[in-house]
């Protein structure tokens, strides 16, 4: 008889609502829901993908969209879909799945939902590094090549970062409450957009527009160019924030658990905090300043899932689905015209706010 | 490695191997302020293992600061806290909270979390990304679900709870972490007179059969009297006065203390100190 000691018999879960899952030294709680709603999220993407990959001048139906998207199509189909449409679908594909996971890092940090990037200036933060290279890295000319693809990018990330520094520091009382962090957040997002406007009055008429047009949060035009750097920031920032998800939940409990429990809220803090700057910016500079996804995405995927904070994986494609949906209706909701993304996110996202702004008063009332 | 098995055994392992006499928390010369405000200087306390202690004394006096301290949530700006000899912040925290638990005064859930998930996350220093859900952790969290008798309303949220089982729950939750110290800090705030007696009729049980060594800040005397081992009465950053119940409630040390007239008799359900209010002092305005 070979260690029976070591043979542990299968049994039912001994806590209601906690079913395990373990294979080996990983183990983990099994949340059918949750994973429900990141495959069948998985699968409207890739429709959602598909279905704006067929518009345009020439017309592509669903079904021969996803014949070449999986290697089949006739060179026509291909050449249009994967040289000409897909970077554009892809990087608004990407750019809101990384705006939702910043949503879901910075709406659990501060405890509070309307703690999103967009809200609290971070995006903000990022857009005045990447306005300032639009409008005076081109001195005279159009910005193009090499500054548009790394100058936007790092101005971008430089805003970014400078933004959240601020904003912890200013917001930071021996320790971090969400409010205050909201507030602090909102009063430097309207320095930032003041700066903006101040930057797009003093420049030419020609670097204007073509900011303005960013500014509206615009997919129009993207290209591999802009795919890539995204792609690269979610490959490495999503599973930074995977591994974090674990202490990212314990900081969901006031400062004085989660320290009781052993983590070291600041530093923790800082960390994920970081990781959502990057995710902001690069999807800023990337897309421009989407509005609202990172505000909705998280607190959507949060009820489809049930789960008590704005999960990672399920704001990902929650915010992903958001904003090519918003993609194929700002290109067809005007017949030729096409809006910019970031309209039809933001009239999308504003009920959405006030409807948050609504129950929190009731509950701070009640 | 659960510490204890079975709720009605009572086995446990941990602090059972420790000399029943060794101080496992010191508080040595400390010196605590938030800011510039100094709210305790030169300040010494020791937790001797298998004891309950209770720290009581008027608003303001400084005891829930002390147990902040304690439970390394407070940096001493003077003087220095050691666990088990060895000065609890130069100790990884996350060691620290594999021995020592803490219950802050009215902590913080979110919105919409279940009794089971609250639970589970006392886990968190046993655990690590890839390793959320052992069967260690599983293990402890029915335990100590059962032990608070909270294990029938494990999927319902911690916000729809009365606030004795909300209490119990976050009880258990310190419970799960599997540590054989515990600071409670306030346990029955809120809460009426059967809840409170619930909640430290628990804490009874925790320290009797489960081996737990408790610190906890309580307000009413009669109830620190009676669930205690040890009281530390303390005023303006000061312990007055510590030791047995009998010993510290006296009719001297309350007019001191709490600037409080009062008789003091033996409680006729328990034989400890109790506390019949008389007035309160003129001067202590």
């Amino acid at each position: 008889m070979a260690a029976p000691t070591t043979v542990r018999a299968p049994r039912a879960a001994l806590v209601p609502g906690r079913t395990p899952l373990r294979i080996g030294p990983v183990s983990t709680v099994v949340r059918l829901r949750a994973a429900a709603v990141v495959v069948v999220g998985l699968v409207v993407v890739v429709l959602a993908l598909a279905v704006n990959l067929g518009l345009g001048e020439y017309p592509i139906s669903v079904p021969d969209v996803l014949a070449v998207l999986l290697g089949g199509g006739n060179g026509g189909q291909r050449l249009v879909v994967l040289d000409l449409r897909l970077p554009r679908s892809l990087t608004g594909a990407l750019v809101g799945a990384a705006l939702a996971v910043s949503g879901a890092i910075t709406q659990s940090i501060a405890r509070n939902p309307l703690a999103s990037p967009d809200i609290i200036g971070l995006t903000a933060g990022a857009t005045v590094g990447a306005v300032l290279v639009i409008v005076f890295a081109g001195a005279g000319g159009a910005v193009g090549g090499a500054t548009a693809a790394v100058g936007i990018p790092v101005a971008a990330l430089l805003g970014g970062l400078l933004t959240a520094a601020l904003i912890y520091g200013l917001a930071w009382r021996r320790g971090l409450q969400g409010f205050r962090l909201v507030l602090v957040g909102v009063g430097v997002n309207a320095m930032l957009v003041a700066l903006i406007q101040w930057m797009l009055v003093v420049t030419g008429v020609y670097q204007a527009a073509r900011a303005y047009v960013w500014l509206n949060g615009s997919l129009n035009g993207r290209g591999w160019e802009h795919v890539w750097p995204v792609a690269v920031a979610l490959a490495v920032l999503v599973p930074a924030a995977l591994v974090l998800a674990h202490v990212l939940g314990a900081l969901q409990y006031g400062d004085d658990t989660a320290r009781g429990l052993g983590i070291r809220v600041d530093r923790s803090r800082s960390v994920l905090l970081l990781v959502a700057v990057c995710l902001a910016s690069v999807a800023a500079a990337a897309a421009g300043p989407i509005a609202f996804v990172a505000l909705v995405a998280p607190q959507i995927a949060q009820r489809l899932t049930g789960i008590a904070r704005p999960p990672i994986t399920g704001s990902l494609v929650v915010g992903a689905v958001l904003t090519v949906v918003a993609d194929i209706l700002a290109r067809t909701a005007l017949g030729g015209t096409e809006l910019p993304v970031g309209i039809v996110t933001a009239v999308i996202g504003a009920p959405y706010l006030l409807f948050l702004l609504a129950r929190h008063r009731r509950r701070s009332r009640g | 490695m659960t510490t204890w098995t079975t709720p009605a055994a009572g086995e446990h392992i941990g602090a059972a191997d420790r000399d029943p006499g060794a101080v496992r928390l010191r508080a040595d010369d400390v010196r605590l302020a938030y800011g510039e405000h100094v709210v305790i200087d030169g300040l010494d306390l020791d937790v001797v293992n298998g004891t309950v202690t209770a720290v009581i004394g008027p608003n303001g006096c400084g005891k829930s600061t002390l147990l902040r301290a304690m439970g390394r949530l407070l940096k001493p700006t003077g003087g220095q806290v050691l666990l088990d000899g060895k000065r609890i912040d130069r100790t990884p925290t996350k060691e620290v909270a594999k021995i020592l638990g803490m219950l802050p005064q009215s902590p913080l859930a979110p919105e919409g979390l279940t009794v089971a998930d609250l639970v589970a996350r006392g886990r968190h220093p046993h655990q690590a990304w890839y390793r959320q859900w052992s069967g260690d952790d599983e293990d402890a969290v029915a335990t100590a679900l059962e032990w608070t008798g909270i294990a029938d309303l494990a999927e319902r949220p911690v916000d729809e709870l009365s606030g004795g089982q909300r209490q119990r729950a976050w009880i258990s939750m310190a419970l799960a972490q599997g540590t054989d110290l515990l600071l409670l800090d306030e346990p029955t705030t809120y809460l009426d007179l059967a809840h409170q007696v619930e909640v430290l009729e628990l804490v009874r049980r925790l320290h009797r059969e489960a081996g737990r060594t408790v610190v906890m800040v309580l307000h009413d005397l009669n109830l620190a009297a009676r669930y205690s081992d040890r009281l530390v009465a303390m005023r303006a950053g000061r312990i007055v006065a510590s030791g047995d119940p009998s010993d510290v409630v006296t009719e001297a040390l309350l007019a001191e203390v709490f600037g409080l007239d009062a008789r003091v008799i033996p409680d006729p359900v328990s034989g400890t100190p109790m506390v019949v209010p008389i007035g309160v002092h003129s001067s202590s305005g």
